[in-house]
């Protein structure tokens, strides 16, 4: 070759010239395809939402609702009932489904007295009112989020749990029908009228989740910090909401 | 297919003699990480072979432009730009798939084999070459995932694709209802290192000529 690719100044021109050209491909690349993410991520949360509320698949109730149909299911069930919460308020305005709440958790980090924005969405299905929360936090590797549909006596009707990066065959099972449909009927107060959340447990000696009424759950064998991290993030993700839930309870 | 028998034995060569896991042990990584389900070793096994198909024809074509002293952040760039295209177009279009994929996208670029075949093939041979040494290497890579992960899935799990292929264990029925329990320890990462080391160990003696002094 003519070129002598063994001088200084060639490789800084050819790194250069790389850097503009990859940065400028990716660049391209992330805003053509911006617009198709954004709706497949609307897309996919509608189903989460409805998913959590047992509206599901025709076929198959462990299947979320076809993306083709999420739209207009969430219109059917939903549409515009949904609320921004803040402390015992609940405001209604279609705004609630854009509300982020990995950037709602950084807003109250950043400045302690913000007042944090909550998403709930009302629902109607089958002449029971249900209302869905969202809720977020972390597993072994990296995020885990989750909906969870309760009545108006805060007994659980259905979960919805999905992560960014926990172990196939271990935490990632937070996903599987045999952990969250264990979450339906349990009661997210005590006896007593207290606020307990449900702790994901292990050996608390009831793996068919007979007793709904102990606010815990069967834990994932392996599992053990995904499932605290489901624990923790459904007793503090619930726990905002509780001053509205005392609202509905009276 | 024309292919001359050098160009067979870049693909061929892989899937046995030369795999890259048994053979040269890289990609151990990623072999124990994903293996504990069949479903996201396919998917890991089609994306490396995209991603070092792709990147192994780039760097070949830039061989005699590339400047030594920087080549292996040159082989960096390249691998990590695949992947975000790869990762971003998934997303775009094929949601679903994007998701069972999220964890892995990341884990391609660290994969040794990559790094590995760029080094040593593609920079020093022409395009076609490098192609099918891509697809030799990732073909071999993918074939040992999918052996462990279905032994792993199939004794861990008691399931193939997810299918309970011994019956449901909670319910206990199937091979579950004469006693028959899944190993839990087929899900923990070592043992994909020991079900690796059993294949390495019939591997080498049925041909000896592996074995090294």
């Amino acid at each position: 070759m003519a070129i002598d690719t063994s001088k200084n100044s060639y490789t800084i021109i050819f790194s250069v010239i790389m850097v503009v050209v990859v940065g400028t491909l990716l660049a391209g690349v992330s805003s053509a395809l911006r617009p198709n993410i954004k709706a497949n991520r609307e897309i996919e949360k509608m189903q989460n939402i409805l998913f959590a509320m047992g509206i599901t698949d025709a076929s198959d109730v462990n299947a979320a609702v076809p993306a083709s149909e999420a739209k207009a299911m969430f219109a059917k069930y939903i549409g515009d009932d949904q609320y921004i919460v803040k402390g015992a308020t609940a405001e209604k305005t279609t705004k609630a489904f854009d509300i982020d709440v990995k950037k709602e958790a950084d807003k109250v980090k950043a400045d302690p007295n913000y007042q944090r924005q909550l998403e709930l969405y009302k629902c109607t299905k089958d002449g029971k009112t249900m209302y869905v929360v969202s809720m977020r936090g972390n597993g072994l590797w990296d995020a885990i989020w989750g909906y969870m549909a309760l009545d108006k006596d805060m007994v659980v009707q259905g979960a919805f749990f999905d992560h960014k990066g926990e172990t196939p065959g271990l935490g990632a099972n937070i996903t599987e029908p045999f952990f969250r449909d264990d979450f339906k009927g349990e009661h997210i107060f005590d006896k007593n009228g207290n606020y307990k959340g449900i702790t994901v447990k292990k050996g608390n000696g009831d793996p068919k989740n007979i007793d709904k009424l102990d606010n815990e759950v069967d834990a994932i064998a392996g599992a053990t910090i995904t499932g605290n991290g489901v624990s923790a993030m459904i007793k503090k993700g619930l726990k905002m909401y509780v001053p509205y839930f005392k609202t509905l309870k009276n | 297919m024309g292919l001359s028998k050098k160009h067979k034995g870049l693909l061929l060569d892989p899937l046995a003699d030369k795999n890259p896991i048994t053979v040269q042990v890289l990609g151990i990584c990623s072999a124990l990480a994903i293996t504990a389900q069949l479903k996201p070793s396919i998917i890991m096994a089609i994306s490396v072979m995209f991603v070092l198909a792709m990147g192994n024809v780039v760097i070949s074509l830039l061989r005699n432009v590339i400047p030594s002293k920087i080549r292996i952040i040159v082989q960096l760039v390249v691998v990590a730009a695949l992947v975000i295209v790869v990762d971003q177009v998934l997303k775009a279009y094929a949601y679903e798939l994007s998701k069972t994929l999220s964890v892995f996208v990341g884990l391609i670029i660290t994969n040794c084999i990559i790094m590995g075949r760029f080094e040593a093939f593609a920079l020093a041979n022409k395009p076609w070459p490098s192609f099918l040494d891509a697809i030799g290497n990732s073909a071999g890579y993918g074939l040992l995932l999918i052996v462990v992960a279905f032994f792993r899935e199939l004794l861990g799990s008691g399931s193939i694709l997810g299918y309970k292929v011994f019956g449901d264990a909670i319910e206990k029925t199937g091979l579950y209802s004469i006693g028959y329990e899944n190993n839990g320890f087929m899900m923990l990462a070592p043992m994909a290192l020991i079900v690796v080391g059993i294949i390495i160990w019939i591997q080498r003696s049925k041909n000896p000529a592996l074995i090294e002094d």
